[in-house]
This record gives C-alpha cells, structure tokens and sequence, in this order.
C-alpha cells in the first residue's frame, strides 16, 4: 500500500516537472526556432527557392516551428495534467481550420462568380 | 509546492474532467495548487486564438485588395521583421528562465529574468510602433485600403496583446518583489507565461501569412 503510495507520489512528481520544463528544454525550443525561422525567411528573401514551392516552404516551417514552441515552451503533450488542454487546443483548432478555410473557400467562390468588371480582387498592375 | 496537494489537486480535476464532477465537490477548494486556474486561463487563450482566426480569415480574404494602393511585396521590410521576430524570441526564451527560477525558488533571479524580458518585448513593441508609423507617413495607414485596413488590425492587435503583457509583466515584477514567491504569485506568473508563449506562437503565423506570404 505504502509501496504503491509512494510510486503514485513519483508519478505525479514526474508529471509536475514535465509540466514546468527544463533549461534543456527552452534551449533545445530556441534553437530549433531560430533555425526554423531562418528557414522560412530563407525560402523569401534567398531567391534560390523556386517560386512554386515557397509557399508550401513557409507553411512547413511555419507549423514545425508551431509545434517546436507548443512542445518545449508550453509543454504541451499527452501527459494525464496535460490532456486537457491539448484537447482543448485541438478543438480550437478545428474550429480555427472552419473559420479561416470557410471564409477563403466561401469568398473565393463569390469573387469568381461574381465577375465584377472592378473588382478589387484583381490586383491592379 | 508539495507532492501532495499536486496529487489531490490533479485529483480533482480529473473529477471535474471524467464526469464525476458532483462526486469530486468535496475536493474544491481545499488544496488550490493554481491548476484549476491555470485550466481556465488556458481556455481563454483558446478563445483568444479564436479571436486570431478571425482577424487571419479577414486578412487572407481581402490580401490583395489593395484598390490600387501599395501591396505586402511593395511595403514589407523583411530584414526588419526578421528583426522583430528575434527580439519577441528571445524575450519568450528568457521567460522560460525566469519560469525555472520561479520554480527553483530564486526570487532573484525571477526578477532578473523577467527584467530581461520585458526589455526585448519592450524592444518587438518599438520596432512594431515605428513600422506603423513609417507605413502611415508614407501613405500607407489603415485608411488606404481593404488589404492596409486588415493588416493593421490583424498586427496591431497583436502588438496590443503584447503591450498589454508588458504592463502585467511589470505588475509582476512588483508584486514579485514586495510579496515574494507565494501560492498566489506563482500563479499568477505562471498565466503570464502561458499569454507569453502564446503570443510568440501567435506572431509565428503573423510572420509567415502576412509578412512572407505577402512577399512572395
């Protein structure tokens, strides 16, 4: 009981210090986010990324940099202390995607259809 | 804090959480260790990101509306915001070790720390207010068009969010140094982290759908 007890304590203790990180941890999520940044800003400014592929360069980078700083700075993961909130982040999430993918996909349809002689839509050279 | 007001506490919440929610009453209130706290507070980041995607849709809508006025292409200073995003980087790093002292229990060092961040924050928020108002006096501002409209309210938003954990930053610091590290500090600094790391992580799509994509 006692034995069973005391390992119940360890646990939770173990929980706990996940939860606060470690030096290791920040300095690890920093590296990985400069060079993540670098990255992205690379794929713009170096001129030696073809033009097609820079927009999915800079999501990737973008959303791996997302989960660099979720993980090692906000210690997100799949700890019992920690499942809540990630269920709480991924529902965001989801009603983030049908916001933002709803809003483009929706008003993409309309500029199209509507065919307006002055749209603004159409960038103006 | 000790082991055992963590575990009671987790106890608790995993009532609330499991759906034992009118078994686990009697556990409320007794050992408070902030998570409940922490909990909520984390649901109003959530909201608050909700808040982002909103301002995200109206921006990546009306990106290239530009009514014939000056694009992202035309206006962003990569360099620069690079620069931004470095300073808002290291601040959320220097956070983090201000959070392990906190931890370790180094009054000292927490407000060292929390000194150093809030100078590179203050630093992303001078950086943003001179961006703004170089934009503005060439032209630029809010009024010019759809696309300029939604930038500034997107970003500035942001930089609001930022400048509002400035002043909760230095309420800390204060509170740090005339209260000490209480039950009730900790928790609080601990939200405080939490809306630091979230805004870095905000920023982090800031600089990639605006700024990037608007180079591209």
């Amino acid at each position: 009981m006692s034995g069973a007890h005391h390992s119940h304590d360890a646990a939770h203790h173990d929980a706990a210090h996940a939860d606060h990180g470690s030096a290791k941890s920040y300095l690890v999520g920093f590296a990985l986010s400069v060079l993540l940044t670098l990255a992205s800003f690379g794929v713009v400014m170096s001129g030696m990324v073809p033009h097609e592929l820079m927009m999915p360069g800079i999501v990737l980078f973008g959303v791996a940099q997302l989960v660099v700083q979720l993980v090692c700075f906000l210690h997100m993961g799949t700890s019992p202390s920690q499942r809540s909130n990630l269920a709480i982040m991924l529902f965001t999430l989801l009603i983030l995607a049908i916001v933002v993918v709803g809003s483009l996909w929706v008003l993409h349809n309309m500029n199209v259809n509507m065919m307006h002689p002055t749209s603004q839509m159409v960038p103006v050279e | 804090m000790s082991s055992p007001a963590v575990s009671a506490s987790h106890g608790a919440l995993d009532d609330v959480l499991h759906g034992g929610g009118v078994d686990g009453h009697h556990h409320d209130g007794h050992h408070d260790d902030g998570s409940k706290t922490l909990l909520g507070f984390w649901i109003y980041l959530m909201s608050d990101c909700l808040i982002f995607s909103g301002l995200f849709a109206t921006f990546a809508v009306l990106a290239n509306a530009t009514a014939g006025g000056p694009t992202g292409k035309e206006l962003f200073e990569l360099p620069y915001v690079l620069g931004e995003t470095m300073l808002l980087l290291v601040s959320s790093v220097t956070f983090g070790m201000a959070m392990l002292n906190m931890h370790a229990g180094q009054k000292g060092k927490v407000l060292a720390w929390l000194a150093v961040t809030f100078v590179f924050g203050a630093g992303f928020i001078g950086m943003e207010v001179y961006e703004f108002a170089k934009l503005i006096h060439e032209g630029a501002g809010p009024d010019r068009s759809a696309f300029l409209s939604s930038y500034f309210t997107l970003v500035g938003t942001h930089g609001l969010h930022v400048t509002c954990g400035l002043i909760w930053l230095v309420v800390m610091m204060d509170m740090i140094r005339r209260y000490g590290l209480n039950d009730a500090t900790r928790r609080r600094l601990s939200c405080l982290s939490l809306f630091w790391h979230f805004l870095d992580i905000v920023w982090i799509c800031v600089f990639t759908f605006v700024y990037l994509r608007g180079a591209i």
